[in-house]
């Protein structure tokens, strides 16, 4: 083996293990006209660690998400991926709550756009089919996106967004518009690609039963603050309907809904 | 029989009309009978003057589409994509766009005479605002979140261009293109009619003169076919190149 290939061979092993990235919130504000959805958030999220981030429709979450993978500014507060306050694009990828697959390419085409650092054609199409069939989709690589089912569909922008070895991964309620049967499967895949790649997850929900079952974590957003902030120490993997579980999902719910 | 079907309505008119002729209901030199306008076809196209003539004429076609469609495709591009175009020449655009471009006849011939510049500017001018005003909004209507999700993933302008504004304006664009075949079609009839030295239409005109009515019918025909013959193009483009959307995949 020549030297070139072993360093790349290094270098996919460390972005594949590459373990998650640590993330650090100060002071984060950010307005819309006169209306300020964040207040001032401070946050410490260690590297690997599963974030759920729950809260009303319209408390902001959305919009947090979207600062820390850099898709929006803070009005004020400074955000570090890693210890970088720049540059942190390539580490941070964001799953959209819709698909977004580019209609007028293939599966594969559409899994490819997310290898932006592979070399040769071939080597990009070698790793899409393998991304693909990480989330159970090998075989669908001809198929337009249009025949595809929603649930599918975001298998295809998870396999996109894995495919470029983000070392955190934010979710923006992807699996909202799922049926309850397809949710539980993109969780349980969620889980699975994130225990085996070891990056760090935000999912942005307003499913609290959905935040207790994957989350080490949840962070309940209110007023433009972080109201609550929750561990959840349960053991993986977690059957649903574990009272444990319920009582942590009460007591999030409690609050959420001022009782 | 579902195949068949619908020809037989036109099957049926011309036997009627072959009919009436041969029974004398109808003046040869009003209409002549489907078999004297097949025996003008041969007689045209054995002399090979048939040939000559749509040669011209499709040049012509294909020679001013491209110039004004080429012209309203770059004009649409640059001006969906930079606002500061956009200002400076749409609403110049616009204003020219409501001169009707035949009404430009006696002007274009004063300017070239009737030569091949006076039916390539009006063809161009005729074919330039439908593929500019679909380009521009097919440019225009690319869904936002497809591009945001390609700046995310760190496309170059050039590559978001290429894998996601182009494709996405590509419907619109190819409504403006079967449009624009259609006027471009017209266009050239009523050059080539008023004025030419060749073409279809000149052969129309010509044989006008000699009370040839069987070649101006077949001429019209002509026209006819040309016409559908570039709409079957576009549609057969229009379904290999939007092979990803399903109301164009079945068609």
């Amino acid at each position: 083996m020549n030297v070139t290939v072993l360093d790349r061979a290094v270098a996919r092993e460390t972005r594949v293990s590459g373990a998650g990235a640590t993330a650090t919130l100060r002071g984060i504000r950010k307005r819309f006209g006169t209306h300020e959805v964040l207040q001032g958030i401070d946050l410490d999220i260690p590297a690997g660690q599963f974030v759920a981030i729950v809260g009303r429709s319209g408390c902001g979450k959305s919009t947090l998400l979207r600062l820390i993978a850099g898709l929006d500014q803070p009005s004020a507060g400074r955000i570090a991926v890693d210890g970088q306050e720049n540059a942190w694009k390539d580490v941070v990828r964001l799953m959209f709550q819709e698909p977004r697959l580019l209609p007028w390419q293939r599966v594969v085409a559409n899994v490819e756009v997310g290898l932006t650092h592979a070399e040769s054609r071939t080597e990009r199409r070698r790793e899409a089919q393998d991304v693909l069939a990480q989330v159970g989709l090998a075989g669908r690589e001809r198929d337009w996106p249009a025949v595809l089912s929603g649930g599918q569909k975001q298998r295809v922008a998870l396999a996109r967004a894995l495919a470029s070895h983000p070392r955190l991964l934010a979710f923006d309620e992807p699996l909202g518009a799922l049926d309850a049967l397809t949710r539980i499967e993109m969780q349980d895949l969620i889980e699975r690609v994130w225990q085996e790649k070891g990056f760090t997850a935000i999912v942005v929900t307003h499913d609290v039963t959905e935040a207790v079952a994957l989350a080490d974590r949840i962070l309940v957003l209110d007023g433009g603050h972080v109201a609550m902030d929750v561990a959840v120490d349960l053991p993986r993997p977690r059957r649903r309907g574990d009272p444990q579980a319920a009582a942590i999902e009460g007591r999030i719910l409690d609050r959420l809904l001022q009782r | 029989m579902k195949r068949i079907l619908p020809w037989i309505v036109p099957v049926l008119v011309l036997l009627a009309w072959q009919a009436a002729a041969q029974a004398g209901w109808i003046r040869p030199q009003v209409m002549p009978a489907p078999s004297a306008v097949a025996e003008a076809a041969w007689r045209l196209s054995r002399s090979g003057e048939l040939w000559a003539n749509i040669e011209v004429s499709a040049w012509r076609a294909l020679a001013g589409f491209a110039i004004g469609g080429g012209i309203g495709f770059a004009f649409g591009m640059a001006n969906g994509l930079s606002a500061l175009s956009e200002t400076l020449t749409d609403s110049t655009l616009q204003m020219v766009r409501n001169i009707p471009h035949l009404a430009l006849i006696p002007l274009v011939i004063l300017w070239f005479g009737i030569d091949e510049e006076a039916k390539l500017f009006l063809v161009a001018l005729g074919v330039f605002f439908p593929i500019y005003v679909n380009t521009l909004h097919g440019v225009r209507s690319v869904d936002t979140q497809l591009l945001e999700m390609g700046r995310a993933y760190g496309m170059s302008e050039r590559a978001l261009f290429l894998r996601v504004v182009l494709p996405g304006a590509l419907p619109s664009i190819f409504v403006g293109l079967r449009y624009g075949l259609g006027i471009m079609w017209l266009t050239l009839i009523v050059a080539e009619t008023i004025s030419a030295s060749s073409g279809i239409g000149y052969m129309a005109m010509n044989a006008r003169e000699f009370m040839m009515v069987d070649v101006v019918v077949f001429s019209i025909l002509v026209y006819a076919a040309l016409g559908k013959l570039a709409d079957s193009i576009a549609r057969l483009l229009e379904r290999v190149c939007l092979a990803w959307n399903p109301v164009y995949a079945k068609g």
